[in-house]
């Protein structure tokens, strides 16, 4: 799968995508394929305050439970309820349907730290 | 070639609950010698007119349901269990004619002490050999299983903490650790940090010297660790963590392969729990329960669990009066049975014999590392102890992973392997014989994982679709993890 340009990357493998003062978060078709399948995603409420690589929330699958890493600082503003319903979607559809939170970005510095896309796929060897 | 096993009859068996019909029943009551009393008045209305839907089934009905169910299972008394980290031996049947001696299975915990003095000296024996085999000072019985030991040995560290003036703040694993550490820890009220591990596998001792400080309660460390490798540089994990006043925790799971050969309490451990049901033959789970005894050096005794047993002139009694102690985390003495087969278990072994034990088991997981180095990828260099650790690399290039492997495994007639655990080893393949096998049955296992190899290559989609000659085939577990339907409903 290809990485999208519009997003950054963490070493993590979360990605964010910024627009206006809002970075949506997910995490990335790599770390996806390493999980294998999702059967759980635990989110953080609407109003959490998030530090840069503080726990955000986990993600399960049948082999293990995983922490998400905040690529940025930030307040969630809102999260992805459908993947309660079909967690799925983070397998199918990782840098696009199966976002899991917005945040109001506390340090838009931070997002130019992170990765490129061609950084990123160098990181993973891909 | 498949050797081991053959198609079998095996009946079909409904729940209990669609067996039911009303008036069924399987007991028979004598005739009341004694006034009859109004349950519903004596229990001060308290008392059920009956409990829905319970099912009522004649005395065969019931035989036949659970004899039935218990075809449909795996077990070691029917083969191999190699089930990494769990050390699934064999149950010496010595051990359940010992618990089964009257005085000992018919004994109750309110007796005068005058009158179960036999069970308390198999509790005061038992403290004493394991004390013994761990190099420790003093043991608990109470606690029910491993995790229960974690928390009860972590609360000791804790409280002990708290005795000197601060119980400080967080606990350090490895990344190689047993979800079960980080969990204890979280339970217990510290934050966690996780150590990385070396290119051996071995806890990275810079890495460890860079993140001790003042507010390092302890560390939690398997040895040998998840990887079955023997964690070379332990006495230094322990001074660096003993220079910042935090202890060591030691994680008992892989004791299988010390006992006899290597004491905790010599390489700088203060406290650690042992799963009698793995290292000293106990039964698991279903036919369990548990014991996770906990073991500790003398500056943790004060705090062990009450209450305990001790000896004065020749007797034994029940010490209530321990002002440090972190209170009951068990009723009584924890759980009895399971502690009467694990002494039976050491007692018929004797110190040679567990030595003996100790050697084979890890005999025969360097066996199997040898024999299977061709074929899978094994994970680190460094020598093994009780158990091997392989990756699916080579695998996974056609699409079958350690999970598909263990599945063909048991249309082989096998007991999986433990699969992605660790979590530091990319399709992980854990590999516990434990010092039951024989070399026969090793060739066996051998043999199968050999052409399961030459499977994958040959026809990769008759390994990823197993099993293949089991009466249920491959279950959906993702769809079982996302919808998991939890009870029965008419």
């Amino acid at each position: 799968m290809a990485y999208p340009e519009n997003l950054r990357y963490t070493k993590e493998h979360e990605w964010v995508l910024v627009e206006g003062d809002t970075g949506t978060i997910g995490i990335t078709d790599h770390a996806q394929s390493e999980l294998g399948d999702i059967v759980y995603v635990d989110l953080p409420a609407v109003g959490t305050k998030i530090g840069q690589g503080a726990s955000l929330g986990s993600v399960e699958s049948v082999k293990a439970v995983s922490d998400i890493f905040a690529p940025v600082t930030g307040e969630v503003t809102a999260v992805n309820d459908a993947l309660t319903a079909a967690p799925e979607m983070l397998n199918q559809e990782p840098h696009g349907g199966g976002w899991l939170v917005k945040v109001k970005l506390g340090a838009p510095d931070e997002v130019g730290k992170l990765m490129s896309a061609a950084e990123y796929q160098a990181y993973i060897g891909a | 070639m498949i050797r081991k096993t053959r198609l079998h009859l095996v009946q079909n068996e409904g729940l209990l609950f669609e067996e039911s019909s009303p008036g069924k029943k399987a007991y028979q009551l004598p005739d009341l010698d004694v006034p009859a009393v109004d349950p519903a008045a004596a229990l001060d209305g308290q008392a059920r007119e009956e409990i829905e839907g319970f099912p009522e089934v004649s005395e065969v009905e019931a035989i036949r349901h659970f004899t039935r169910l218990s075809t449909y299972n795996f077990a070691i008394d029917l083969g191999m269990y190699p089930l990494g980290s769990c050390t699934m031996k064999y149950n010496p049947r010595v051990n359940e004619a010992v618990a089964r001696t009257e005085g000992l299975a018919w004994a109750h915990p309110y007796a005068p002490v005058e009158h179960i003095q036999g069970c308390l000296e198999v509790i005061h024996r038992l403290e004493a050999n394991l004390a013994e085999i761990t190099g420790m000072d003093a043991v608990t019985l109470q606690p029910a299983a491993g995790a229960h030991g974690e928390w009860t040995g972590i609360m000791l560290v804790r409280a002990l903490l708290e005795s000197r003036g601060n119980p400080r703040k967080k606990i350090l694993v490895p990344d190689s650790a047993h979800g079960t550490n980080p969990a204890t820890a979280a339970m217990c009220g510290y934050s966690v940090a996780n150590i990385p591990s070396n290119a051996k596998g071995m806890v990275d001792v810079a890495a460890l010297a860079a993140a001790v400080d003042e507010d390092t309660a302890a560390m939690m460390v398997t040895n040998p660790n998840t990887l079955g490798v023997f964690e070379e540089q332990i006495h230094e994990v322990a001074r660096l963590l003993h220079a910042k006043g935090a202890l060591l925790y030691m994680d008992g799971a892989n004791m299988n392969a010390l006992v006899g050969l290597s004491r905790p309490g010599d390489f700088g451990v203060d406290v650690m729990h042992l799963n009698l049901h793995k290292t000293f033959s106990t039964p698991h789970g279903g036919g369990g329960p548990g014991a996770g005894p906990v073991a500790v050096k003398r500056h943790l005794e004060p705090f062990l669990p009450s209450p305990r047993v001790v000896r004065r002139d020749g007797r034994f009694e029940v010490e209530e009066n321990q002002p440090l102690s972190i209170g009951k985390v068990r009723a009584f003495h924890g759980n009895f049975g399971v502690l009467v087969r694990a002494l039976a278990y050491i007692m018929a072994h004797g110190g040679p014999g567990l030595r003996r034990a100790t050697a084979d088991a890890i005999l025969n997981a360097n066996y199997i590392r040898t024999h299977l180095a061709g074929y899978y990828e094994l994970h680190t260099e460094a020598p093994s102890m009780h158990e091997c650790v392989f990756s699916d690399d080579k695998q996974s290039p056609k699409g079958v992973r350690t999970g598909d492997i263990a599945k063909r495994l048991i249309d082989y007639g096998f007991h999986p392997y433990t699969v992605s655990f660790p979590l530091i080893v990319h399709g992980a393949l854990m590999i516990e014989p434990t010092e039951t096998e024989s070399k026969q049955e090793l060739d066996l296992f051998i043999d199968a994982m050999k052409s399961i190899a030459r499977e994958v290559e040959e026809d990769p989609q008759l390994v990823k679709s197993a099993p293949h000659r089991t009466r249920t085939p491959r279950v959906d577990e993702v769809l079982a993890a996302r919808k998991p339907v939890l009870r029965w409903r008419p």
